[in-house]
């Protein structure tokens, strides 16, 4: 054990040697790009993934000649897992670094701490993660999935697919289950669903004993109608769950799980073989069979040393995210943010699952929606599809609230959260 | 469409017990079979699906499992379709029909026929009739719940049959139920369903309370009276094994906190040390399952259910190693200091967390249930899994072993006699640094330990110690510092009711109201529920 920390701390001690090195070599000609996931604490779990895919995507970019006839500088900062940090990192980033743009952020709560730093300091944030919608930000690029881009088809397939007429809405306790639950909510009264045909159930971050809640949902699903469960639990207190789905019997045929945070990541902690038939709905799943994915699979795999590692939606959120802002520098000549904001939109680089995402005015993109069923190896086999791309919708229309509003951050509109009834510009949101 | 297709398929098997069907037909099957590699959709597939069924032929069962499965695959060269069961480069196939080898072929050379919910629901329907006859008992219990599931009076004297003949009790039970509940929907006399709602009455299980409750809003005259009668003494019945679940529940609970915190009964509790550092013994514990496993994954596979047995000791040993080296290196310098212990055994806490997530990644690593382990049981009408149930007498013998440990052994009685007098244990010449050291790395062994239990029902990541360390302090500071049933007695009673509590208050209240709780007893008793009498460790 002390051998090893001793060979970790003559490593760390070498990297941090050889990173002021090559800073002090290129210090003079790169365009330096932020990113900021955390790489300690709760959320490492998730995020060390995509700030080695974003490394990944600078070296690739550098060996194709950079950008702008320069070379990309990855500067990474390891905000912990700890929100307040978030700012504190992402200032660090845009005042001591003069980063062009940053990539980063995961949970909802790590971005509304960001927010404000990026528009006091104009600059550019790309957000990879699917995320509860109702917000529109001039800094920031949603790459991720907003609700009607994730849950709002995923319901959509249930019900035509599978007949699914009972609804069992269980979500970690936090931000975004509480507010895609309150969509599908209303999205399922509209649709015709009874109160009593609903149950709402929150759960502590990292619950990991389940005995009650999947004995309540097997009770719910034993009362003759077809019942399924929308899962917006997250990141560590899946494991646990689908294990005790598995353990009492709960079969996929029977009572479906459709997960929004469930991934190719999460499900490698997992005996998969009691859980086939589960479903996801996501933008991206890594067996999509197209010749992008295969390359981008083959060239993580070989950046990572590691054959078996897997893909996962936020990786894909993070390369179409980083081709358009790349592209966006290229037509707009320059790195300077408002160039890029006025650049960017409209901007459309190929996805990977066969297609091109497009940046919408809003700042979300155009994305496919796929629902696929866990298989036996732990991928996700892709059973229904949208027919064309969906746009990402930052004002959910099932919330009195935000109904009437748009996003357009095209002059003259230039407006977060326009709304349509009053003709102004303002109201519910962040602007 | 299925009623008919498992109408068909039951008959045929009757008709097949008495003159064996010839193999005439395998050219259609073999023709039907081949469709599936043409088909387009998962509507295209299930047509073929029940085209197979209806031919009523037994011998489709095995591709249509095997479709089920998600290994029926087809050549894409020649369209041939072929069962491959195993994974890797390149796959073994074999014959649909006949399950004769086939060749072999790589993996990019075939494609795989697409399967959905959908479609394994309506193959599990089709071939339910089918199975009925066979031997194994599982088997005919998955026939048996697909046609209690779906009442059919055309299926009844099919059942019927099946149920005379029946020797396993819970295939007998399920099939009893689809009897009781096709008698209802069928045209037979009063007295047949009477005794049909008595036999569902007496099941009380949910499937049977749903039914009546559909059952009753239909009938009229006497049996509407009969069955809502049944259904409020269903529901009564219900109730009172909810509270059992209640109960089974919050033992289960109690007993991942017994096992959680009974190291740090030891190390908080006898030697008075705050490790804030004990979660991350656990986690050391679990991911030795995890290496443990790997290593049998990859060289010795027969002895995976051994895996877990063959994990504790060297968990135990890995933890206690580190408990000695941090005894050792850290906290003998800080003893009677508890804030910088806390501070200190802190920071090693996010040492080991990082170096862990350095050495093995910061995702999830995968620990596998032993077949022993997985799956649940009935009794009465609640589920019991063998994972919880395993791990709750994997508790209590850990416990057992170290109250013997403590009260019957020479190294128990030192460790006592240096917690509750320092100076007098020494001058009777017992090495107090030597017993504190051992004391210390036993606690933390202990730890390692019930790493290896939770590495079955947790996530194996860095994360993992976290997220039991508020819990196993809560536990022993409730229970009374220093005494191992208080330990014991605290982790069971507030298991018990976190469980009971969850149910009305949702599980988030829940956990802030057993916070409260804790917080109002120790107001009023600040030494846990059963006080140590006598000197402590400041003496």
């Amino acid at each position: 054990m002390t051998g090893k920390l001793k060979t970790l701390a003559l490593a760390s001690l070498a990297s941090t040697i050889m990173a002021t090195a090559s800073f002090t070599a290129n210090a003079q000609e790169t365009i330096k790009v932020g990113i900021l996931h955390s790489l300690s604490g709760t959320m490492a779990i998730s995020e060390t993934t995509l700030k080695d895919a974003m490394l990944m995507l600078i070296d690739e970019q550098n060996k194709k000649g950079g950008l702008l006839g320069k070379q990309l500088e990855a500067v990474v900062v390891d905000p912990a897992s700890d929100w307040p940090l978030f700012a504190e990192k992402a200032r660090e980033l845009i005042e001591g670094d003069d980063v062009a743009s940053v990539f980063g952020c995961w949970t909802s709560v790590s971005r509304k701490s960001v927010l404000p730093v990026f528009e006091e300091l104009n600059s550019l944030l790309f957000y990879p993660v699917q995320y509860e919608g109702e917000e529109s930000q001039r800094n920031v690029f949603y790459t991720g999935a907003a609700p009607n881009q994730q849950a709002i088809p995923a319901v959509d397939y249930l019900m035509e697919n599978e007949g699914v007429e009972r609804w069992v809405l269980a979500g970690t306790d936090y931000v975004y289950p509480r507010t895609t639950n309150k969509i599908l909510e209303a999205y399922l009264k509209a649709k015709g669903v009874a109160e009593e045909d609903i149950m709402i159930n929150y759960t502590p971050f990292g619950h990991s004993d389940w005995q009650t809640i999947v004995a309540d949902i097997s009770a719910f699903g034993s009362a003759g109608k077809k019942t399924a469960v929308v899962s917006t639990i997250n990141g560590d207190a899946n494991v646990p769950f689908y294990k005790e789905l598995g353990n009492q019997g709960i079969k996929a045929e029977d009572i479906p799980v459709v997960a929004f945070s469930v991934g190719e990541e999460e499900l490698a902690g997992l005996d998969t073989a009691p859980l086939v038939g589960h479903l996801a709905a996501w933008n991206y799943f890594q067996s999509a069979d197209t010749d992008e994915n295969a390359e981008f699979i083959e060239k993580w795999q070989a950046f990572i040393g590691d054959e078996n590692r897997v893909t996962n939606d936020p990786m894909e959120a993070h390369y179409i995210g980083f081709n358009m802002w790349i592209k966006a520098v290229e037509k707009a000549g320059t790195t300077d943010p408002d160039a890029v904001i006025d650049a960017i939109v409209g901007v459309s680089v190929p996805n990977l699952t066969g297609g091109f995402s497009a940046m919408m005015p809003n700042h979300h993109i155009t994305k496919p929606v796929l629902i696929g069923e866990i298989q036996e190896d732990g991928q996700f086999e892709t059973v229904w599809e949208t027919s064309g791309l969906v746009v990402g919708d930052a004002w959910s229309d099932y919330l009195p609230d935000s109904k009437d509003l748009i996003a357009d951050w095209r002059a003259p509109m230039s407006c977060g959260n326009f709304n349509t009834a009053t003709g102004q510009c303002g109201g519910k949101g962040v602007n | 469409m299925y009623r008919k297709s498992i109408l068909a398929l039951l008959t045929i098997w009757c008709l097949s017990l008495f003159a064996p069907v010839a193999n005439a037909q395998d050219a259609d099957l073999q023709a039907i079979i081949q469709k599936f590699a043409t088909s387009k959709n998962f509507n295209q597939t299930k047509a073929i699906v029940t085209e197979l069924a209806e031919t009523g032929d037994a011998s489709v069962a095995g591709v249509l499992n095997a479709l089920s499965d998600g290994s029926v695959y087809f050549r894409k060269s020649d369209n041939q379709v072929f069962v491959v069961p195993g994974s890797g480069k390149t796959l073994e196939l074999f014959d649909p029909l006949t399950g004769e080898a086939a060749g072999e072929a790589g993996k990019r050379d075939l494609k795989k026929v697409k399967v959905n919910n959908a479609l394994r629901r309506s193959i599990r329907d089709a071939i339910g009739g089918l199975t009925l006859a066979s031997e194994n008992p599982s088997v005919r219990l998955t026939a048996a719940n697909t046609l209690a599931a779906n009442p059919d009076v055309e299926a009844l004297p099919a059942i019927e049959a099946a149920l005379e003949r029946e020797t396993d009790d819970t295939v007998a039970k399920r099939l009893r139920q689809a009897q009781a509940s096709a008698i209802l929907i069928s045209d037979r006399s009063l007295e047949d369903k009477t005794n049909a709602v008595n036999v569902m009455t007496a099941l009380g299980n949910r499937e049977a309370l749903a039914f009546l409750t559909r059952f009753e809003a239909q009938a009229d005259g006497e049996l509407k009276t009969l069955a809502a009668r049944a259904i409020t003494k269903i529901e009564k019945n219900l109730k009172l094994w909810g509270m059992g679940q209640n109960v089974w529940y919050g033992v289960s609970l109690g007993s991942v906190l017994l096992l959680a915190a009974i190291g740090l009964a030891i190390t908080f509790g006898v030697m008075g040390v705050i490790n804030m550092a004990h979660g991350e013994m656990v986690m050391l514990g679990a991911y030795t399952t995890y290496l443990v496993q790997e290593i049998i994954r990859n060289s010795m596979p027969e002895l995976m259910d051994w895996s877990l047995l063959i994990a504790l000791p060297l968990a135990f040993m890995v933890s206690a190693l580190v408990g000695l080296v941090l005894e050792r290196g850290v906290i003998r310098f800080l003893y009677g200091r508890p804030l910088e212990t806390l501070l200190a055994t802190w920071g090693v806490s996010l040492i080991l967390q990082q170096a862990v997530r350095t050495l093995f990644g910061p995702s999830n690593q995968e620990v596998s249930n032993p077949s022993w382990m997985s799956g649940a049981f009935e009794l009465g009408q609640i589920t019991i899994t063998w994972n919880r149930l395993y791990i709750l007498i994997f508790a209590l013998c850990v416990f057992a072993v170290l109250l013997w440990a403590f009260n019957k052994t020479s190294l128990g009685l030192q460790m006592r006699a240096v917690t509750q007098n320092r100076r007098m244990a020494s001058a009777m010449g017992i090495r107090t640094p030597w017993v504190d050291a051992l004391t210390f790395m036993l606690g933390s062994g202990i730890a390692g330990i019930a790493g290896v239990a939770l590495s079955q029902i947790d996530n194996v990541s860095p994360n993992l110690g976290q997220s039991y360390i508020i819990d196993s302090f809560m536990v022993v500071v409730f229970g009374g510092v220093g005494n191992l049933w208080g330990t014991l007695v605290g982790a069971l009673s507030l298991g018990v009711f976190n469980k009971f509590l969850e149910p009305y208050a949702g599980a988030v209240l829940g956990k802030i109201l057993v916070l409260v709780f804790i917080i109002l007893f120790i107001q009023k008793k600040p030494r846990g529920l059963f006080a140590l009498k006598g000197r402590a460790i400041e003496t």
